[in-house]
């Protein structure tokens, strides 16, 4: 018991005076509204006291950082001995422009690297496919072939700084280029650090980039994993992301109990298909969440999500190593809270929700500029962004201690309260027969489709709120400078395509081509191949039109 | 008894997969009345204005977050036109800078929808200016 | 050249256009469809009924691509239903039909029930019609799929496939009786689910209780795979359109042929003379404002729901005309 009985005898009486005086006052004064719930439409009471938590036992549910079951955080000292990687999704146009925007990044002090490609590299096509068409370098930089790799990561350090790639049906490929960068820089494959986003079924959910089928797909990602065990023990070969599932829509809820359901499958994946034992890769898992507009449910979202995948890990998987029970986690300030109207408010949504993030004991930060509602973030706007988290760090005092939030009567009732419900949702999709069979079911799709219409409704009817769009409004437009991605870019780097395949060894390109197409034919680990090929610059397309000859494409059912 | 009523189709045109404003969106006008052509995301401006003309549809709203939409949304406007479908209003809305309005506006496009914009707003908008055929 | 010309001609626009305006009642589509007539009936019609969630529109697809690689012109139309609360609707089958958007002797057309009862949109009939008489020598149609009422579908095609997934509660006796009396053809879809050995168990057994099937067709249950299992699901749509083509050839054989056909023309016919007699007879009642005092009427029991209708008969319908029709 959380509370000795003294306390808990105490609590009935004053609570009930309390609530007594509320009474009366709301007779004189009706509250504003009568439904106070979070932005995911969960009920939130006018108070929390101890009796909320009193079935708490502090050694099972709550313990120490470094603890079992890590609700207050995996590393024992905190932030103090690190604060968490300040790391900016950052990408645009040309391998070059990046370049130049990722050193600014680092001057003005980001500690970690993270690559956002453009829509024809994140779904396996090379500038000039047809399908790419004016996409070139409009939401993130062109990667077609290792030298454009090689451009993007040239005066990085790449044994000295990890770099996070938002990269999920292609994943494979950009990894090699990664592995091949750092082998150029005479970098061992032992010594780089990083992460691919890489998680496939969270694309069938929410994101809906993809390119193969389920199972391929999650067999791609196996062989991933096997590979960084084997060869890359630095580097997080999977980021099993929730923030997408949320910015399609989801509650608050839905976000953690999907993603880490998908964490489960990829997890019985890895030893049914490898025959790996859990421990040797589960500490190279690692998650991605969003931080949302609403402070505490965030938090108790995040504490929640340590404490089910550590129990998720020991008892489901009885993985033994204590570091395959730890949740590591990046997060990203919610897109889908920003509004296009009155955007300065947006930093101010931005610096909230990148302090719920920290509260919740983040291991890397990735915070939204403001004018990213309207196109890739300008300089400007990137900088005040990191400089939140800088401010967060340095001034507030927040990484002073360690989950200061703990034990206080709300967030800990809050927290039971998300993981009870996430248990419920994660239960479910097991008497499914898994989060495959959920996704062919069409079941965490249809839920996040209507949650996302629910909250539009909602916003329509003003019973939710977005400052400055459905309430204290002006109409007026607030002109801010807005970066522009040249459409020259495209042009310039079909020309820097071609020139490399013209120069480069075409036999040795079909070799390589074969060799990835024999290994998915025989059901091994692509992953060397892929590397080969690569160095032999074979284009991102030819080596996923190899995926698509073998494994066949998606066709999204498409539920609306 | 009959009734003309509008047909609307909702695209995504290009690599872009962020639909929940377009799903959002096809609810929203099945709730106003409209008939709702919904053809998913990962469609090529062909496949749109194609699908437009098959469906007799009295607007196409395009919906774009890539930053692509300078070169797709006037594709399907000339696309529609080569076809002698000009008369299918064509109107989109995604992640687009105020910059490129005139540009989309003088490709064709009639009207943009910013984030934010109220489904109202957008209804009250095809409702005014488009008549159903 | 007139419209129908142009439709002959194959002319999507003019076609569309036509559709659309059968279904909004104007009357001049519907002499447009009546000069279109005598051009029809070289199609074949496909029906597929089913739950939603079948997979009924993937089916088609991939059929589609089958009848392609012959040179097939193909016709879809595909139904969804009409919001009852707000008018509206969401007409979604056609995502999984848009790899064939471009190819221009493929021709799909949402339609929305419109309150149509039997899961079908009154303009349907006359939506094939169109088609038929553009060239279209395929023409599939597909239901709403609420598995209620569907018989419907019997009066508009003719080959009926009924397409059932395992483990959607679909057993047998969850399926109302009617849809397995329309069924030429049951299709097991997603069939590498569990569920489907007890599934195609069930059908069969059901069907050997059978005496004797109309026309000696006894209907084929095709099990058809995963998507993504690509050279069996092929295999599978190979074998579907197989039993297709084999229930035509015993329509034609059978002579029963004549019998779909007459049934289908029954069906307009009925249509055609409710359109033609009753509902002008409705319209001026109802603006009249005669149809709710009638009503009224009714309500307090001045009057009953028959006597009315006597009245109104006498009132509109020439009296000889009906002499010596029992009622």
């Amino acid at each position: 018991m959380y509370f000795s009985n003294d306390v808990l005898e105490q609590t009935p009486k004053l609570r009930k005076q309390w609530e007594d005086e509320v009474k009366k006052a709301i007779e004189k004064q009706a509250d504003q509204k009568e439904l106070w719930s979070t932005v995911s439409d969960l009920e939130i009471k006018r108070i929390y006291g101890p009796e909320d938590i009193k079935d708490m036992d502090f050694e099972r549910d709550i313990a120490y950082p470094g603890q079992f079951p890590y609700l207050r955080g995996n590393q024992v000292t905190g932030y103090r001995g690190r604060y968490w990687t300040f790391r900016m999704f950052a990408g645009m146009g040309s391998a070059k422009d990046t370049n130049r925007r990722w050193h600014m990044l680092l001057q003005q002090g980001q500690t970690g690297l993270s690559t956002a490609f453009d829509f024809p590299t994140l779904m396996g096509y090379d500038t000039g496919d047809p399908h790419a068409r004016g996409e070139c370098g409009k939401c993130g930089v062109a990667i077609d072939t290792l030298e454009d790799f090689l451009q993007l990561v040239d005066g990085i350090p790449l044994d000295k700084i990890t770099t996070s790639m938002t990269i999920n049906p292609p994943a494979t490929v950009l990894w090699a280029m990664y592995c091949a960068a750092a082998d150029r820089q005479g970098v061992p494959l032992t010594k780089i650090g990083g992460t691919i986003q890489n998680d496939m079924l969270k694309e069938f959910i929410a994101q809906k980039t993809f390119m193969c089928p389920p199972k391929p797909s999650v067999k791609l990602i196996s062989d991933t994993v096997e590979f960084g065990t084997q060869f890359v023990p630095k580097w997080n070969t999977i980021s099993i992301s929730g923030y997408h599932i949320r910015e399609a829509g989801s509650t608050a809820v839905q976000e953690l109990a999907f993603t880490l359901r998908d964490g489960i499958e990829y997890v019985d994946d890895v030893i049914k298909r490898k025959g790996l034992d859990v421990d040797s890769f589960a500490p190279r898992l690692s998650f991605f969440f969003n931080s949302h507009i609403d402070f505490f449910e965030e938090i108790c979202k995040m504490r929640a999500a340590r404490r089910i995948w550590s129990t998720v890990m020991r008892d489901r998987f009885k993985a033994k190593d204590p570091r395959s029970w730890w949740m590591r986690f990046h997060t990203q300030t919610a897109g889908c809270s920003l509004t296009a109207q009155q955007p300065y408010n947006n930093v101010v949504r931005t610096a909230i929700e990148a302090l719920a993030a920290v509260l919740g004991g983040t291991q890397s930060l990735h915070t939204n500029s403001l004018d990213e509602v309207w196109c890739l973030p300008t300089e400007h706007a990137v900088e005040i962004a990191l400089r939140t988290q800088q401010i967060i760090a340095e001034e507030t005092g927040t990484a002073n201690t360690i989950d200061p939030l703990a034990g206080s009567f709300f967030v800990e009732s809050l927290t039971n309260e998300m993981e009870e419900k996430a248990w419920e949702y994660i239960e479910k999709i097991d008497a499914m027969g898994g989060m495959i069979a959920a996704i062919e079911k069409g079941f965490p799709q249809m839920e996040i489709a209507d949650a996302a219409y629910k909250y539009q409704r909602q916003l329509e009817s003003g019973e939710k709120v977005m400052v400055g769009v459905n309430k204290y409004a002006t109409g007026e437009a607030d002109a801010i400078p807005v970066l522009d991605i040249d459409d020259r870019v495209e042009t310039e780097q079909m020309e820097r395509l071609k020139a490399v395949k013209r120069k480069r060894d075409g036999k040795a390109v079909k070799r390589s081509l074969d060799a990835v197409r024999t290994a998915c034919n025989k059901g091994e680990n692509v992953m060397p191949h892929c590397i080969e090929a690569v160095k032999n610059l074979a284009s991102l397309q030819e080596i996923c039109d190899v995926y698509r000859e073998v494994y066949g494409e998606y066709q999204d059912p498409a539920m609306y | 008894m009959g009734e003309r009523k509008l047909r609307i189709m909702v695209a995504k045109p290009g690599l872009d997969g962020h639909d929940r404003g377009a799903r959002v969106l096809a609810r929203c006008f099945r709730d106003a009345g409209f008939e709702v052509i919904y053809t998913g995301c990962h469609q090529t401006p062909e496949q749109i204005a194609a699908s437009a003309i098959q469906e007799d549809v009295d607007v196409v709203g395009l919906s774009c977050l890539s930053g692509a939409h300078r070169y797709l949304f006037p594709r399907v406007v000339e696309l529609l036109k080569e076809q002698e479908a000009a008369d299918i209003t064509v109107i989109g809305g995604g992640v687009i800078p105020d910059q490129d309005f005139q540009l989309l506006y003088d490709a064709g496009i009639k009207e943009i929808f910013t984030p934010g914009a109220s489904l109202d707003s957008i209804v009250e908008w095809i409702r005014n200016n488009v008549k159903p055929s | 050249m007139t419209n129908t010309d142009k439709i002959r001609k194959g002319d999507v626009r003019t076609a569309t256009r036509l559709i659309r305006n059968i279904e909004n009642n104007i009357p001049e589509a519907r002499s447009t469809v009546r000069t279109l007539f005598p051009f029809t009936g070289k199609a074949r019609v496909i029906g597929l009924t089913g739950a939603p969630g079948a997979g009924k529109s993937t089916l088609i697809d991939s059929l589609i691509a089958l009848y392609r690689k012959r040179n097939k012109k193909i016709g879809a139309l595909l139904v969804d239903p009409t919001s009852p609360f707000s008018g509206g609707a969401i007409l979604g089958d056609r995502i999984r039909l848009q790899r064939h958007a471009e190819d221009p002797d493929v021709f799909v057309r949402s339609l929305a029930t419109r309150g149509a009862l039997g899961g079908l949109s009154k303009a349907a009939g006359d939506a094939v019609h169109v088609m038929d008489a553009m060239g279209k020598e395929i023409i599939f149609v597909e239901t709403v799929g609420t598995g209620q009422q569907e018989v419907e579908i019997m009066n508009y095609v003719h080959t009926v496939i009924v397409v059932i997934v395992p483990g959607m509660g679909d057993s047998i006796q969850a399926i109302k009786a009617g849809i397995l009396e329309v069924a030429d053809i049951f299709v097991i879809n997603k069939a590498e689910r569990e569920g489907t050995e007890r599934l195609y168990q069930e059908l069969t057994s059901m069907l050997n209780m059978v005496d004797s099937f109309p026309g000696g067709w006894r209907p084929p249950v095709i099990r058809v795979g995963s998507l993504f299992e690509k050279e069996i699901f092929e295999d599978n749509i190979e074998e579907l359109s197989d039993s297709i083509e084999a229930h035509y050839r015993n329509l034609v054989e059978k002579d029963l042929l004549g019998n779909r056909v007459r049934r289908k023309v029954t069906a307009e016919l009925n249509e055609a003379l409710q359109y033609s007699i009753l509902a002008p007879i409705l319209k001026k009642l109802i603006s009249e404002g005669e149809f709710d005092r009638l009503i009224d009427k009714v309500l307090r029991k001045e009057t009953d729901p028959y006597s009315c209708a006597e009245d109104i008969a006498k009132k509109y319908l020439k009296p000889q005309s009906l002499k010596g029709v029992e009622k």
